[in-house]
């Protein structure tokens, strides 16, 4: 029996429009006898059934961002039988990535992540049609990718991907799936699906640059992400298939900590939206132009830039602090990172007061100083930027505080590649 | 009442994601509700919360599940018993 669905499968690539001379003289549906096998369990949920299958094959779905997110949703959409998954990422896989984005490998470690991403999916159904997009997704680009699909995933992890799918999905007619995860937190909803608002219904302002955290500063338990972009494959499917009420003007929020989900009612779409509303500003003429890093302030990628501010003369290099640790010149190492942190590496001899206590508590620096004024001390965080911040507050309060520069990641690149980078 | 912050909002109060407030009279707006927790709740950076009369953009302001939008924004009526949520708008992924 097994053996004849999979000669079955041998015969015939097992694509929904490709099944035609598998049809059985005992069905009236598109579903060949292998794939009524596969997706039986899910053709016996009544309200999805034999119809909700066929429409989800014939169906594609883009998922934009193979990383925590999109992990699970295209696994979730491959297993499922969508007809055309579609996959962008720009970046490869690291080995901070694989506690949450469980589509990767620990072989595919320096490879496309859209590659590997499509590598598994078809792992699990080979019957799937994939389109890679291994560039990423731009101002230039987004019109044409989404355009050739059915539902979008929004997977992605900054602030201006999450404007531009949006307004692509608005100018394209395409309703959108968002999905976002953070430390114990996440959300979800469906955008642009019929009277239901866009992002920038919702958001028409871009909140401060500093109130927009990253998964790389502000970490995030790989889980969470895992059961948010799996709700997105589920928000996906249920477009794709026209099963159920779609999350639109709706949110759902999760509260993993408490263990919480919270369904709230959102605004309908707003008529003058520059966007999805009466007249609206964004328009497939000008989109190419838009510029959404600029927008935001915020750049698309995961990548934290380091900027100089403290004088070079006020500064020293890892190599020149080495050194003055070798020759014991007398100083104080002040590393400014939060408990946290501190905890999971950090340099021998070093003081750890965080630069938020700093900024609340001048009087603590008295404290690290001792008797001597002209003491050095020598300051230290992750990549070289809060503790700049301290040089500045220290220098202001009369301390001879230098900038180590680069932060702890210089050390590890300049002096001892062994210190446990994070 | 009760007011609650998620999605890192917390971290400004404190950490303490629910706070139980006391109304003078029977209804207050969400806009008194604001000057309120400004005045008594929020620990440090006021930006990352407020901006003007209302608050930051990112934050969306939840009464018994619903976007304030729906209920008036500034202007929403708040009695006893009530919930209100402040939740900032997350990225990552
Ligand atoms: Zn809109």
């Amino acid at each position: 029996m097994l053996e004849q669905k999979l000669a079955d499968r041998d015969r015939v690539p097992v694509r929904s429009a490709a099944a035609e001379d598998l049809r059985s003289a005992y069905t009236t549906h598109g579903l060949n006898s292998y794939q009524v096998c596969r997706y039986s369990r899910q053709l016996l949920v009544p309200a999805f059934g034999i119809a909700g299958q066929e429409k989800l094959l014939s169906s594609s779905i883009l998922v934009i961002g193979c990383g925590g997110l999109g992990s699970s949703a295209a696994l979730y959409l491959a297993a499922a039988g969508v007809g055309v998954l579609g996959l962008v990422d720009r970046d490869t896989v690291e080995l901070n990535n694989l506690h949450r984005q469980i589509i990767h490998s620990e072989e595919a470690i320096g490879t496309s992540k859209v590659r590997s991403a499509a590598t598994s999916c078809r792992r699990i159904n080979s019957s799937l049609s994939i389109l890679e997009f291994p560039n990423g997704f731009s101002a230039d680009n987004a019109l044409e990718i989404v355009r050739k699909f059915d539902v979008v995933v929004d997977a992605t992890d900054n602030l201006p991907s999450r404007y531009l799918i949006s307004d692509a999905c608005v100018v394209a007619r395409k309703p959108l799936v968002s999905g976002a995860a953070l430390g114990l937190d996440g959300q979800l909803t469906v955008y642009n699906h019929k009277n239901g608002p866009c992002y920038r219904c919702l958001f028409p302002v871009p909140p401060p640059q500093s109130a927009c955290q990253r998964c790389s500063d502000s970490g995030v338990l790989g889980v969470v992400p895992g059961i948010i972009g799996s709700l997105e494959a589920l928000e996906a499917i249920k477009l794709a298939s026209g099963t159920g009420e779609p999350l639109s003007s709706r949110m759902l929020i999760f509260d993993a900590s408490l263990g919480r989900f919270q369904n709230i009612k959102l605004r309908a779409k707003n008529p003058s939206c520059v966007a999805c509303g009466d007249n609206p500003e964004i328009t497939e003429a000008n989109f190419h132009n838009m510029n959404y890093e600029a927008f935001t302030g915020v750049a698309m990628t995961d990548e934290v830039i380091r900027k100089q501010v403290v004088s070079l003369s006020n500064s020293l290099s890892c190599l020149e602090l080495r050194k003055r640790i070798e020759e014991k010149v007398p100083h104080v190492l002040l590393d400014v990172r939060d408990e946290h942190q501190y905890a999971i590496s950090a340099l021998p001899q070093s003081t750890n007061i965080p630069l938020s206590q700093l900024q609340k508590n001048s009087q603590e620096l008295r404290d690290i100083i001792l008797d001597d004024e002209k003491m050095p001390v020598f300051v230290i965080c992750r990549r070289g930027n809060s503790s700049q911040e301290a040089v500045e507050l220290l220098r202001n309060s009369g301390v001879n505080a230098l900038d180590v520069t680069g932060g702890l990641e210089a050390w590890s690149r300049e002096v001892d590649s062994k210190f446990p980078l994070y | 009442m009760w007011a609650h912050s998620r999605g890192g909002l917390e971290l400004l109060f404190g950490s303490v994601k629910c706070h139980e407030v006391d109304l003078d009279s029977n209804e207050i707006t969400v806009e008194k509700l604001l000057v309120w927790i400004r005045e008594n709740l929020l620990k440090e950076r006021q930006e990352m919360f407020l901006k003007g009369k209302s608050v930051r953009p990112g934050v969306l302001v939840l009464i018994n599940d619903y976007d304030w939008e729906l209920m008036g924004h500034l202007e929403a009526p708040i009695k006893d018993k009530d919930s209100v949520v402040f939740i900032s708008t997350l990225h990552g992924g």
